[in-house]
């Protein structure tokens, strides 16, 4: 096949796994809104056992008997007994299949250009949401987190690559000479893997959040209301609070490897290896913040809502750093 | 089972090396108080909350120098902002805005962090290293309080039960006491958890070094030129505070070839600059292939490629017919490189000669209006477009004044300002006498030379974070009881069968939902070594102490 067939085998590809990836998306949304409705029984024993928690965990802090810790689990099966559904499966079966064609199109990108493809902004972009989309799968795959979260992860995967397909979208072509070294194998490929796990834990902080605001409210009596009311279907907030630390815990030392193998690809091009340019600034910025919710998660007074706010600001922080910094800032990473 | 609680059901079940607030010790009342303060204020600032809250400071702190320009790496941009904003400019530059990174705000939330961290490091490492040579604390008396517990009787021997827990424990740190096997693994996690936090340190002193005891110098380099490496043959210097210039590197090199490739697109492929280079004075020349990522390494010393132009080669003859050769450095001005140079005479006979000239790499004519410009950065159609000055140089006043610009002030400009282009090898026969001659064209390189001692310890300093982080993120800390007590038989009985209560508790500080399984697993082994004996009688023993779990049934 030749090279321009390649690549456009490539876009064909992307195209359909955005499409795959908003069916997928749509069946993870039906599944969801088929839990909420039977949660509406579900709920007020579900607060109940939230409020006996609280209840317990007083206790041990008035120095009470000390109560072997409160089980979580009661909580959980509000989810993970729902008997499977259609919609989930079929959810999942999408999400896979789209999986394997993004993985493909972005094989044939790379054999198109006869490099890594990963040498611009749309193809690092599209590489970030494969990782997410990958890692989230294995995560479910491995009973580590509960598939209802895949319409969360599906819709910004979905935007993320509309994003990528046609704004940042750019021809195959060769890379400049700058980035031509094998350090890009090493230090792009930690970067795409560890933002890919930071957006996705982005979103389940996120989520995290909305659910324990969700519980607050049904403990406080009252009923929640749009969004809030989205999270009687989500696992209980110890559980995702757990998922997004867990997927941090993940990335942050990649993420620190991939800030040192850039520093050491830097020293070789550049002459130095930290120069405080925008993009190396904000790498340190985010890193900087994720340590900050490492801690966080430890301290008395972070733990909880307040951390997984700072786990949202570093991810926020991701962010600016590929697209504020690539697109509004001049700096030695202006061309990617 | 969650993970987040941390049940201090005694010293025992305490996991962690987390210093706890000590009374402190003062050598006396008054001095005591005197120091009151400063106390107060040091365990303030190496608290957990002063560090979190100082990172996110350093944060803040990193924004303003990612979005304003800065001097180190655009001087001219920062000129260009001081121009834009005359009333916002002045105010930050007076705030260091534009040299962010050496500011004295930044400078203060890193190196308060920095005590920080080292203010609750040192005592870290002190109760870790107590922690590692303290053996695993004894068997507590109530096994059942704790979150993973497994209690039964079997008829099997203690010292059975006791050696199959040893061997199931393998790699675990082991101690038996009378009162029962205690068991502790993962000590790994602080020990890497301390490791990143010490390697961040070193990793400071790594670029303070650099900073102090590094230089950084660029220097312009013609084809056929070369260069040794000395202060003064630099164009353009930072040495770091500390730098000797006894240290510079004895090495020299000559620029033979410089090559640049292009797509037809105008994107550059490749850069490479051929050279032949000399360890020391007296060194063999050695060839060189320098190109972008595959700097000259010469002892401490790197000699990066940096950039590159053109130089054509011009002959001016004066009105006397003397021939003076220059190599003139051209400036690129856009990526079609088209290039600005000036061409001075000081020496020419009568009036003094000048010429500003623009280089066009790949030469294109508008046919209506004459003007030249170039469409590509390959030297396909070179030509050199000039006007000629006659006149006085004011080269020498002693002012500092720009290779590549003429100072026009008392210059004439000949033929009435008209340009000329030239083709390789055309003359310009200047009216009035003496002529300009394009002889061919000719490329220069900016090479960066750096020497960085702080360089090795910044990339040490780097493994260990990472090795620390892995390990202070993924290692577990966890401690697992065992007791195997024989209990009589019923009393009176003849040669009572021996009975053994076997009891297996464990506590997770970390990753709980890991340990469940793993002590599951403990448990099971041990119960098909001393399988439960159901059909035992009662056993004939007080009452166990209460716990919790069984008030709450």
């Amino acid at each position: 096949m030749s090279n321009a067939a390649l690549a456009g085998l490539s876009d064909d590809l992307l195209f359909v796994t955005v499409l795959l990836y908003a069916l997928s998306m749509l069946a993870f949304a039906g599944e969801q809104a088929a839990r909420r409705s039977k949660q509406g029984t579900v709920a007020a024993s579900d607060a109940l056992l939230t409020r006996q928690a609280a209840a317990a965990r007083t206790r041990v802090m008035a120095g009470g008997p000390a109560l072997p810790p409160p089980p979580v689990a009661p909580v959980a099966p509000a989810v993970a007994t729902t008997r499977p559904s259609r919609a989930g499966q079929a959810g999942l079966l999408l999400a896979v299949v789209g999986a394997g064609l993004h993985t493909g199109s972005l094989l044939t990108r790379g054999l198109a250009v006869d490099r890594v493809p990963w040498g611009n902004m749309y193809e690092f972009s599209s590489a970030v949401a494969l990782s997410a989309v990958v890692i989230f799968l294995v995560m479910v795959f491995t009973g580590r987190v509960d598939r209802g979260l895949g319409a969360f992860v599906m819709l910004p995967a979905v935007l993320y690559l509309g994003l990528a397909g046609t704004v940042l979208y750019t021809a195959a072509g060769p890379l400049v000479p700058a980035l031509d070294s094998y350090w890009i194998k090493i230090h792009v490929f930690a970067a795409i893997l560890s933002s890919g796990a930071f957006l996705l834990s982005g979103v389940v902080a996120l989520l995290y959040i909305l659910r324990a605001r969700h519980d607050a409210t049904v403990a406080a009596g009252r009923a929640p209301r749009f969004p809030l009311s989205m999270g009687a279907a989500l696992p209980a907030a110890p559980v995702l609070d757990r998922v997004s630390y867990a997927v941090i815990a993940f990335a942050f030392p990649i993420w620190t490897f991939a800030i040192i193998a850039g520093a050491i690809w830097a020293e070789s091009a550049w002459g130095r290896y930290w120069g405080w340019d925008p993009k190396e600034t904000w790498s340190f910025i985010t890193w900087v913040l994720y340590a900050g919710y490492l801690h966080a998660r430890a301290t008395a007074g972070f733990k909880g809502t307040k951390a997984a706010w700072i786990g949202v600001a570093a991810a926020g922080a991701l962010i600016i750093d590929y697209y504020v910094v690539n697109i509004f800032v001049v700096g030695f990473h202006s061309y990617a | 089972m969650s993970i987040d609680t941390s049940p201090v059901v005694d010293d025992a079940t305490r996991l962690t090396t987390q210093p706890t607030p000590a009374a402190p010790a003062g050598p006396s009342q008054g001095r005591r108080q005197l120091l009151a303060p400063v106390r107060r204020t040091w365990r303030q600032l190496t608290s957990m909350r002063t560090a979190l809250l100082l990172l996110f400071l350093l944060a803040l702190a990193s924004v303003p120098g990612s979005f304003l320009p800065q001097r180190n790496l655009n001087p001219v941009a920062v000129q260009d902002y001081l121009r834009a904003n005359p009333t916002l400019g002045p105010v930050l530059d007076r705030l260091g805005a534009f040299d962010a990174f050496a500011a004295p705000w930044f400078a203060a939330v890193y190196l308060l962090l920095f005590i920080s961290l080292v203010g609750c490091l040192g005592p870290r490492i002190r109760l870790h290293a107590k922690a590692l040579r303290t053996p695993p604390p004894p068997v507590p008396r109530v096994l059942s309080r704790l979150p993973s517990t497994d209690r039964w009787e079997s008829a099997a021997e203690p010292r059975a039960v006791l050696d199959e827990a040893r061997a199931a424990l393998k790699g675990w740190r082991l101690v038996e006491r009378p009162g029962g096997l205690s068991a502790e693994k993962g000590y790994l996690r602080e020990t890497g958890n301390l490791l990143f936090h010490v390697s961040l340190v070193g990793l400071l002193i790594g670029i303070a070094m650099g900073a102090l005891l590094g230089f950084k110098g660029t220097v312009l380099v013609k084809e056929g030129d070369g260069f040794a490496n000395t202060v003064l043959s630099y164009d353009d210097i930072t040495p770091g505070r500390l730098f000797d210039a006894a240290r510079l590197e004895p090495f020299s090199f000559q620029l033979k070839d410089f090559r640049a490739t292009y797509a037809d697109n105008g994107t550059a492929l490749t850069f490479n600059a051929d050279l032949t280079y000399k360890d020391d004075v007296d060194a063999a020349g050695r060839p060189y292939d320098l190109r972008v990522n595959h700097p000259l390494v010469t002892g401490g010393a790197k000699t990066y490629l940096l950039g590159h132009g053109y130089a054509p080669r011009v002959v001016v003859t004066d009105r006397e017919g003397n021939e003076l050769e220059q190599t003139v450095v051209c400036l690129p001005q856009g990526p079609e490189f088209i290039s600005t140079c000036a061409i001075k005479v000081p020496d020419a006979a009568g009036e003094q000669l000048g010429f500003e000239g623009i280089f066009t790499p790949t030469t294109v004519q508008d046919p209506e209006t004459g003007r030249v410009t170039s469409v590509h950065p390959r030297a396909d159609a070179p030509a050199l477009t000039v006007q000629a000055f006659r006149g006085d140089l004011r080269m020498d006043r002693g002012e500092p004044q720009s290779v590549y610009a003429l100072d026009k002030t008392e210059l004439v400009a000949v033929d009435g300002g008209t340009p000329r282009t030239l083709l390789p090898g055309q003359t310009w026969q200047l009216p009035g006498g003496g002529s300009l001659r394009f002889v061919e064209t000719t490329e220069w390189a900016t090479f960066q030379v750096t020497q960085d001692p702080g360089k090795l310890l910044a990339l040490v300093a780097g493994t260990g974070m990472i090795v620390g982080l892995c390990l202070s993120l993924f290692v577990r800390r966890r401690r697992v009881w065992v007791r195997a007590v024989a209990v009589p038989g019923p009393a009176g009985g003849q040669a009572p069968p021996g009975r053994t209560v076997v009891e297996v508790a464990g506590l997770a500080r970390q990753g709980a939902e890991a340990f469940a399984p793993e002590f599951t697993a403990l448990a099971a082994r041990l119960r098909s070594t001393a399988p439960p004996a159901p059909d035992l009688p009662a056993p004939d023993l007080p009452a166990p102490a209460l716990s919790p779990r069984e008030d709450s049934t």
